[in-house]
């Protein structure tokens, strides 16, 4: 049914940090490697090795430059993928109770069998988080690695979503939002981690981590001291003399 | 936002289908014997056959009836309810006029207004899309609502009447296009709300995160055809609603109504467009395109 629960007992999602996040692209290459052969129909790609392939992404990381009015401009690298939205607008839409938000745990997913590809939920969210699989005809979307998360088959450590343990700068953190004591809302309160687009009150629960406050690039030379040579001896006596004339 | 052939279709017929319907449902027009079939057949036709066209650009379309499932939360579910409604409630009325049964014409009032509701229920699909803003606006329920009315009452041969109610389609497509062409700007949204990072200093496209297209790119950015938006919204509103408006003012003879009708359509389609064509989601603020 894709009314949404009133409250769920867990709010999963994510941390991303904007700070030490490098662009590597590893986690779009990690949740397009996991999510190919588990949870659904597979993340299909249109001409892949033509002159203009097209695929289904669930998570994509886009690169800005943010340029202060002082100071020198910032690279920042932004991934995006579903926040996992508590009000998610893409849930209501659905005219075949396909997509749903889970009351255990507040993942947002997509029940392939009941979907029938109207695309409207990918309309409805404003994050384009959902994308279509011209495959399948089905929509797609994070599913914040739910084969993985409770696999006991797989080892602790791997029981956490692909790109959060894939990534090399540790710029990905997952965990219980509604628990505040737990890493990912500790992380959020002390760093101040925002969320995307408030105001269209999808009360996403991912949260971004804002870039922290960059050094001022000093002015003078590191190189200043050992520039201004005094010269001695003979030299110093030449140095004298030829600036008096 | 892509502008589908499927859906302009379907939104184009059921709109002047269901109008169609409610006109004779609350008796504008009494026909009787095969006249009365033509009639009927051909409202039933058109909202039926714009039905079924929205159903070519789902990606699994052998589901479709799943799509009454949800109607609770989802208003394209309470549109596949209401048009099924309407369709069965006004079964009899048109039974009865081709077989000259003589049920009361009262019988056709509630098929009337399952009509019209499931008119404001396609809207309400678009209108309820705040990450839209062009859609998301008190416009678009009377958009289609006025299309609905005046398409009707026109091919309902209802002349001076139609007239009127076309001249008020013109008006509502110049609201709907003056709102329109401010909402985006007065939600506010840019890339800096969008990417949170304003507050550090001017948010530019540094790279974009893929160097081809994607789903998102090609359903939600529509670029193709907006430089020609001005001229086109001028044909949409000739051929419409002004055109329609000035043959209706000949006798009503079934040529004319049937000139008018085609004409109308034409422009309908064109309008129609264009509504999907200039509507900007908020997401391709993330790629810095809209």
């Amino acid at each position: 049914m894709t009314m949404l629960p009133a409250t769920t007992e867990r709010k999963l999602g994510l941390v991303i940090d904007l700070d030490t996040c490098v662009g590597c692209q590893a986690c779009v290459t990690a949740c397009k490697g996991w999510n190919d052969q588990g949870y659904g129909a597979p993340l299909s790609d249109q001409n892949p090795y033509g002159a203009d392939p097209s695929g289904t992404f669930l998570n994509r990381v886009h690169s800005y430059a943010v340029q202060p009015a002082d100071g020198t401009a910032q690279i920042i690298n932004f991934p995006r993928s579903c926040l996992h939205c508590d009000d998610a607008p893409c849930v209501t839409v659905c005219p075949t109770g396909a997509s749903y938000k889970r009351t255990e745990d507040g993942i947002v997913l997509v029940n392939e069998d009941a979907c029938i590809g109207c695309g409207l939920c990918a309309w409805a969210c404003p994050y384009g988080a959902r994308e279509m699989d011209a495959q399948a005809g089905v929509m797609k979307k994070c599913t914040l690695c739910v084969d993985r998360i409770y696999n006991e088959n797989l080892p602790e450590e791997d029981r956490e979503p692909a790109c959060v343990r894939t990534c090399p700068t540790n710029a990905r953190h997952f965990g219980d939002f509604a628990d505040p004591d737990s890493k990912v809302s500790r992380l959020s309160a002390e760093r101040g981690g925002y969320a995307l687009m408030p105001d269209l009150k999808t009360k996403p629960v991912n949260r971004y981590l804002p870039p922290r406050k960059k050094d001022q690039r000093s002015e003078a030379s590191l190189l200043a001291p050992l520039l201004d040579i005094k010269a001695t001896g003979f030299a110093g006596w030449l140095d004298k003399v030829l600036g008096k004339i | 936002m892509h502008p589908a052939p499927s859906v302009i279709v379907f939104t184009v017929l059921t709109g002047l289908g269901f109008g169609y319907l409610a006109c004779l449902g609350i008796g504008v027009i009494r026909p009787a014997g095969w006249v009365a079939f033509g009639l009927w057949g051909l409202g039933y036709g058109l909202a039926v056959g714009g039905l079924l066209a929205s159903t070519l650009h789902l990606g699994n379309p052998q589901r479709a009836l799943l799509a009454f499932t949800q109607w609770r939360s989802s208003w394209l579910s309470r549109e596949a309810w209401l048009s099924v409604a309407c369709l069965v409630a006004l079964a009899p009325v048109a039974l009865s006029d081709w077989l000259g049964l003589g049920l009361p014409r009262g019988f056709g009032v509630p098929g009337a207004a399952l009509a019209l509701a499931t008119v404001a229920a396609t809207s309400m699909i678009y209108a309820q899309m705040n990450s839209v803003p062009r859609w998301n606006h008190w416009t678009t329920p009377l958009l289609f609502q006025a299309f609905a009315l005046a398409g009707g009452a026109m091919l309902a041969g209802q002349g001076l009447v139609a007239t009127a109610l076309l001249a008020g389609l013109a008006a509502a497509q110049v609201a709907a296009f003056h709102f329109g062409d401010r909402q985006f700007a007065a939600r506010g949204h840019s890339m800096a709300t969008a990417t949170g990072l304003g507050g550090i200093g001017e948010v530019s496209v540094f790279e974009q995160p893929h160097t081809g297209g994607n789903y998102l790119m090609r359903e939600m950015i529509h670029v193709v055809g907006r430089k020609h938006a001005t001229k086109l919204r001028r044909i949409a509103l000739l051929l419409s609603s002004l055109l329609p408006a000035a043959i209706l003012l000949l006798p009503g003879h079934p040529a004319v109504i049937a000139a008018a009708t085609l004409c109308h359509l034409t422009g309908a389609a064109c309008a129609r467009w264009l509504f999907f064509a200039e509507a900007e989601h908020v997401v391709g603020l993330y790629y810095g395109q809209r």
